[in-house]
Formats: C-alpha cells, sequence, structure tokens
C-alpha cells in the first residue's frame, strides 16, 4: 500500500469550523477499514489540536499521513508559542480566555488528551514563532 | 436492551434531531459538560447529558462515538448546532429534567 498523505487548514477564530479535519481523517480511516479503536483516537488527538490552534494560535495546517504501519500526524501553527511545556501538559491548567471557556473549552485538557490518545508525542514550540506537534499512532 | 428510541419514549423527551429516532443501543451514560473533559472520558455508546447545546458539542458527540445527546434542563441547541447533528446523523434530545434525574433514569433504563 503506497502512503496515503492528507492535508488540512484550519481557519483561525472559527470554532463552527473546528472539527471538519478530524471528522475527515476519521472518515478516511472508517473508509480505510481500520479498528475502532484506533480511529477514535486519531480523531480525538487530532481534534484537540484543532481546538488549540484556534484557541491559541491563529490557525494553522495539519498533515497527515497513513503508512501500513503507523498513522502520522503533524500540528503546526504560527502562535505565540508554549512558554512552560511541562506546566501545559498538567491536566487541569489552562490558559484560555473566558469566552472560550462559556463554549465548554479550556479544561485545561487538551496537550494531555492528545498524549493520553497518541502512542509518541513530540512538542517543537519556539516563542513567538510557533509550535509544532508531531503524533503517531502505532497499528 | 436501550435504545435511544426506548429512553426518549420512556423519558418524554422531545426529539430534536434527527425526525426518525434511530434503534441504536445506549450502553452507557455520561454527564459532563467541559467538551475535551468529555471526549476524554465518555464512552462509546453513551447516552451523554449536557447543557451544551453548540456546534462543538456535536463535534465532540461524533468523534467520542456517543448513542445520543440528551440536553437536560431544557438546554438550548443553537441552529449551527442542529444543522451539524443533522448532517452528521447524531440523535439529540431534550428534556426538563436535571442531569442527576436523567441519569437516575438511564440507570434504572439500563438495569431494564
Amino acid at each position: 500500500m503506497e502512503n496515503i498523505k492528507l492535508h488540512y487548514d484550519v481557519d483561525s477564530n472559527d470554532f463552527s469550523c473546528a472539527g471538519e479535519a478530524s471528522g475527515k481523517i476519521k472518515k478516511a480511516l472508517k473508509d480505510l477499514g481500520f479498528d475502532a479503536s484506533l480511529i477514535r483516537n486519531v480523531a480525538i488527538a487530532v481534534y484537540e489540536g484543532e481546538i488549540n490552534m484556534v484557541i491559541h494560535a491563529e490557525g494553522g495546517v495539519i498533515d497527515a499521513e497513513i503508512s501500513p504501519e503507523k498513522v502520522t500526524v503533524v500540528l503546526k501553527d504560527k502562535g505565540p508559542g508554549i512558554p512552560d511545556i511541562e506546566q501545559a501538559m498538567t491536566e487541569g491548567f489552562s490558559t484560555a480566555p473566558e469566552n472560550v471557556r462559556a463554549l465548554g473549552f479550556g479544561a485545561g485538557m487538551g496537550l494531555p488528551n492528545i498524549k493520553k490518545y497518541s502512542d509518541t508525542m513530540h512538542i517543537d514550540t519556539e516563542i513567538g514563532v510557533g509550535t509544532t506537534i508531531t503524533l503517531t499512532f502505532n497499528f | 436492551m436501550l435504545t435511544v428510541k426506548d429512553l426518549q419514549q420512556k423519558g418524554n423527551m422531545k426529539v430534536l434531531c434527527p425526525d426518525v429516532l434511530p434503534d441504536r443501543e445506549i450502553t452507557g451514560c455520561y454527564c459532563g459538560d467541559l467538551l475535551s473533559w468529555v471526549m476524554s472520558r465518555a464512552s462509546e455508546g453513551d447516552a451523554w447529558l449536557t447543557v451544551m447545546g453548540n456546534i462543538n458539542a456535536v463535534g465532540v458527540a461524533v468523534l467520542a462515538d456517543c448513542a445520543c445527546i440528551v440536553l437536560t434542563e431544557n438546554a438550548a441547541f443553537d441552529d449551527n448546532a442542529l444543522q451539524r447533528a443533522k448532517e452528521n446523523g447524531v440523535a439529540v434530545l431534550q428534556t426538563e429534567k436535571n442531569s442527576f434525574e436523567t441519569a437516575v433514569l438511564v440507570s434504572e433504563l439500563l438495569k431494564g
């Protein structure tokens, strides 16, 4: 099987579109006949990534590559960067503004959920430049 | 077996979407309004009880594979959310009862 590559743009400040990329990746994996729990893991991690891009960065891009062994997802934004990754990885820690919390987000679960549902997670962040998160999901 | 339709009928709930309820089985129940929290912890097949009736709640229900959303205390469901629910085939019910009362009902119905 040749690797399948998917690419999605995430708009800034558009909560109504958040979930489109994860929904499409979920559908693609489903159509390819992957295991339901793997699909759920990928979809949840990507959705959290999308939400983070909308809340904290001014949107971003998501690239997914499906190979015979694994799914690799790269979430890339040009946002403010993460000053303290360890703190950001703590469940319950959130810097989301009040208007975002009113929508049901900002529980401080985004990055912890991404880590929980992926097999490997690598965060590359630079203040003022942006953040790139690389995830793998093994079959 | 408890289906979404059974819950709607026995709980005297209003159907917001779709017009004809699916015979999908409800296998559990989860209560919560913080979307990331719910997405991480709700199980496939749960009836999800919440007051969060926005478009993102529909996204969470789809991703977490919940059997249905139950908006408790007659919480509002906005037009964007309704549209997204229709597109994704998400069953959405509404009840005047609060989440505790509704969870008790689901529990009793699940026990048969």
